[in-house]
C-alpha cells in the first residue's frame, strides 16, 4: 500500500459559468519515507494541491489516500509550510510556535514546549527575535518562522508549498539541508512543491512537473539517482545531475512554449459581483 | 608659539566636535520643533480669529435687539420712554439687557459662577450630612432609607452624571453588541436572519429609542417610586449606540484572514481556541474601531435623551437653562455647548488610544 495516493483527481473552483477546472486527472502515488519535489509554473495551481493533499480542500472528483485512508480534513500527521507563512501577526515569533507545539503535544508541560520552541527558533536562527511580531520580520525572516512551525509539530509527513522562495542563496541551502536532516533522520515523507529546478535536484528522491493550467496535469518523473548526502558543489560536475537537470529545464521550456501559444486565446473574465455584508 | 599651537588644536577640535555634534542632531529633529511650534501658533491664532468674530458677532446681535428695544419704546410709549430704556440699557441692568448670544466674556463669566456655584453646594451638601449623620444613623439601624440630600445638582454634578450615563450606556452597548456581533459573524445563516433586524433598527433616532425604552421600563418599574430616570437615559444610549459596534464585530469576525483560517484548521484548534485564539484578535481592530464610533454617538444622543427622560445631566440642563430664559442663562447654555464639545473630544482621544493599543498593525492605524 502507498503512503499517499491521488487518483483521478480534478479539482474546479467556482460554479456554473465562472467555474475553472484548475487541476484535472492528478496521479500521484507516494512512498514512506520518499521526498517528491514537484515543479511548476506560477498559478498552474500547486497551492490547490497542496491543499489537497493536507486537507484544507476536498477535490471535485478522484479521491486522497493517506495511509490507505481518504483525507476529508486535516491532520497533525500531516505538516504544512505554508506559501505565504501565515503567521499569526498579534503573536511574537515563540508564541505562533508555542501555539502549534501546544496542539500537537497537548500532554507536555508548558515548560517542556517551551524548550522545544526554543529549539526549532534556534534551528532557523531566529533566536534574537523569538519576542518579535512578525511585522517586524523580513519576508525571509517569516519565512523562517513557517518552517520552524511546521517542523516542531513533529509530523510524519511534510509538505512544504515553495518554503524557501523569499530567502537568499545562503540561508536557503542551511535551510534546505536542515529539512533533509529532520526528513533523514526520522524516516519522514515530503513533498516539496518548488519552482527552482536546482533545489529540487538537490533535495528529492524524484521530480515531476505540473504542467501550465487551467486544466493542469502532472508530467513525467524524473529521478534522481544521486547518492545521499549531496554534496552541492561536488554535484555541479556530476554527469548524472548534469543530464537530469537538463532533461528537466528541456521539458519545462517546451511546455512553457505551449502554454505561450495557448495563452493567445482570449479570456472570459468572470463576472464578479461584491459581496454584501450586514452593514 | 606653542601656545598658539595648543589654541589652534583647541579650536579645530571644537570645531570637530560641532561638526559631529550637528551630525549626532538630526536636521529633522530641528524641523520638527520648528513645525510643532509652528503648528501651536496656527491653533492658537485661529482661536483668537475664532474668538473675536464670536465678539464682533454677539455684540452686532447684541446691538440690533437693543436698537430695536429702543425704537419700540418709542413707538409705543413716547420719547421718554425711549430715553429711560436707552438709559437702562448702557447703566447694564439685568431688567431690561437684550438677550441673545452672549460674549465670549459673559460665557466665561458664566463659567466662573457655575463653578462657584458648585463649590457653595458642595459645602451645603457636606452640612447637611453633618447634620445628618446622627439621624441617618438611626434610619439605617433602624432598617429604613437614610434621607439624603436632594437639593439643586451643581454644573460639575450635572457633568458627572453625563459621564455616567455615557459610560453606563456604552458598557450596555459593549456587552449586547459585541457577543451578539461574534455570534451572527461566526453564522452566515445566523447572519442573514439579523439583518432585516439590523438594517431596520439602526437607523430608529434617539427619541425613538428613548419613549420605547420608557414604555419599558416604566412597566418594569411599576409601583417602585424610585426615580428611573437614570436607568431610562443609559439604557436608551446604548440601544441607539450599539449599532456601529454590532456591525463591525460582525464584519470583523465574517472577514477573518483566510489565512489565519487555514492555519487554524492545520493546527487542529478546537471550536474555542479558533475563536479565541485566531478569529477575536484578528477582529478586534474592527471591533475597537465600532466601540469608538459606538462611544461618539453614545455621547452625542445622550443629551437628546437626558432632556427627554429629565436627568440630571448636561442635557436638561441646557433645556432647563433655555425655558428659564434668565439674564445668564444664554451664556450658561455656550459653557455647556463647550463643556459637552470638550469632553467629546476627550472621550474619542481615550478610544483611539485604547485602539490604538490593541492593533497589532500600529502602522496601519490612522
Ligand atoms: N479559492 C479560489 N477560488 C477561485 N479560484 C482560485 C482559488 N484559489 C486559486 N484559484 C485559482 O486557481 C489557480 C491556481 O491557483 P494556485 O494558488 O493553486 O496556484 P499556484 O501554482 O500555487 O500559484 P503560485 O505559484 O503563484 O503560488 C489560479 O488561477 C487561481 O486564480
Ligand atoms: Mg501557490
Amino acid at each position: 500500500m502507498a503512503y499517499l495516493e491521488l487518483n483521478n483527481i480534478y479539482k474546479t473552483y467556482g460554479e456554473g459559468e465562472n467555474s475553472t477546472e484548475v487541476l484535472s486527472n492528478i496521479n500521484l502515488t507516494m512512498d514512506e519515507g520518499e521526498f517528491v519535489a514537484i515543479v511548476g509554473f506560477t498559478g498552474s495551481g500547486k497551492t490547490t494541491l497542496v491543499n489537497l493533499i493536507n486537507g484544507l480542500l476536498q477535490p471535485t472528483s478522484g479521491e486522497v489516500l493517506f495511509k490507505g485512508v481518504p483525507v476529508t480534513d486535516t491532520s497533525h500527521e500531516r505538516g504544512v509550510i505554508f506559501q505565504n507563512y501565515s503567521l499569526l501577526p498579534w503573536l511574537t515569533v515563540g508564541q505562533n510556535i508555542y501555539m502549534a507545539v501546544k496542539e500537537a503535544f497537548p500532554k507536555d508541560s508548558k515548560k517542556v514546549l517551551m524548550e522545544r520552541v526554543k529549539e526549532y527558533v534556534a534551528m532557523v536562527s531566529l533566536s534574537p527575535a523569538i519576542n518579535k511580531r512578525p511585522k517586524e520580520l523580513s519576508g525571509g525572516m517569516r519565512q523562517r518562522v513557517a518552517v520552524a512551525r511546521a517542523l516542531a509539530m513533529n509530523p510524519e509527513m511534510i509538505i512544504m508549498d515553495e518554503p524557501l522562495g523569499a530567502l537568499d542563496a545562503l540561508t536557503r541551502g542551511n535551510l534546505q539541508d536542515e529539512i533533509l536532516n529532520i526528513w533523514s533522520k526520522d524516516k519522514r515523507t515530503a513533498l516539496l512543491i518548488t519552482n527552482d529546478v536546482d533545489e529540487g535536484i538537490y533535495m528529492a528522491d524524484r521530480i515531476i512537473p505540473l504542467k501550465p493550467g487551467p486544466n493542469a496535469t502532472l508530467g513525467p518523473e524524473f529521478k534522481i539517482n544521486i547518492e545521499r548526502p549531496r554534496d552541492k558543489t561536488a554535484m555541479n560536475d556530476n554527469p548524472e545531475y548534469k543530464k537530469t537537470r537538463n532533461a528537466i529545464i528541456e521539458y519545462l521550456m517546451d511546455i512553457g512554449d505551449e502554454r505561450k501559444t495557448v495563452s493567445d486565446v482570449e479570456y472570459k473574465l468572470p463576472e464578479l459581483t461584491p459581496k454584501s455584508f450586514v452593514a | 608659539m606653542e601656545q598658539e599651537m595648543v589654541l589652534k588644536k583647541e579650536k579645530s577640535m571644537s570645531t570637530n566636535f560641532k561638526q559631529i555634534l550637528a551630525k549626532l542632531t538630526p536636521s529633522i529633529k530641528k524641523d520638527g520643533i520648528m513645525k510643532s511650534l509652528k503648528n501651536t501658533g496656527i491653533t492658537l491664532l485661529s482661536i483668537l480669529l475664532f474668538l473675536g468674530l464670536w465678539h464682533m458677532g454677539s455684540k452686532a446681535l447684541y446691538n440690533k435687539e437693543a436698537d430695536y428695544k429702543i425704537e419700540k419704546a418709542l413707538t409705543e410709549r413716547g420719547e421718554e420712554a425711549a430715553a429711560a430704556e436707552r438709559a437702562c440699557i448702557a447703566s447694564g441692568d439685568s431688567s431690561c439687557q437684550p438677550n441673545t448670544l452672549p460674549s465670549p466674556s459673559q460665557v466665561w463669566a458664566s463659567l466662573k459662577s457655575l463653578v462657584a456655584d458648585h463649590h457653595v453646594i458642595s459645602a451645603d451638601k457636606a452640612a447637611f450630612a453633618e447634620k445628618m449623620a446622627a439621624t441617618n444613623e438611626k434610619m439605617i439601624a433602624a432598617g429604613k432609607d437614610p434621607i439624603v440630600y436632594t437639593g439643586r445638582a451643581s454644573f460639575i454634578d450635572i457633568v458627572l452624571t453625563s459621564i455616567k450615563t455615557v459610560f453606563a450606556g456604552f458598557l450596555l452597548a459593549l456587552l449586547i453588541a459585541v457577543p451578539i456581533g461574534i455570534i451572527i459573524g461566526l453564522s452566515p445563516s445566523l447572519r442573514s436572519a439579523f439583518n432585516w433586524f439590523i438594517q431596520i433598527f439602526k437607523p430608529v433616532s434617539p427619541v425613538v429609542w428613548y419613549l420605547l425604552v420608557f414604555m419599558i421600563v416604566k412597566t418594569l418599574y411599576i409601583g417602585d417610586s424610585s426615580d428611573n430616570a437614570f436607568v431610562i437615559s443609559f439604557i436608551s444610549v446604548g440601544f441607539c449606540a450599539m449599532w456601529a459596534t454590532l456591525v463591525n464585530t460582525a464584519m470583523g469576525v465574517a472577514s477573518v484572514d483566510k489565512d489565519y483560517i487555514n492555519v487554524a484548521k492545520v493546527l487542529k484548534l478546537g471550536t474555542f481556541q479558533k475563536v479565541f485564539k485566531v478569529i477575536l484578535p484578528s477582529s478586534l481592530p474592527l471591533i475597537f474601531t465600532g466601540l469608538r464610533i459606538t462611544l461618539s454617538v453614545a455621547w452625542m444622543v445622550l443629551i437628546a435623551i437626558e432632556l427627554l427622560a429629565q436627568s440630571q445631566g448636561l442635557g436638561l440642563f441646557v433645556w432647563e437653562e433655555f425655558q428659564n430664559g434668565a439674564n445668564d442663562s444664554n451664556a450658561k447654555i455656550i459653557v455647556a455647548m463647550f463643556v459637552i464639545g470638550i469632553i467629546g473630544f476627550l472621550l474619542d482621544r481615550l478610544m483611539l488610544a485604547v485602539q490604538n493599543m490593541v492593533s497589532f498593525n500600529k502602522n496601519e492605524m490612522a
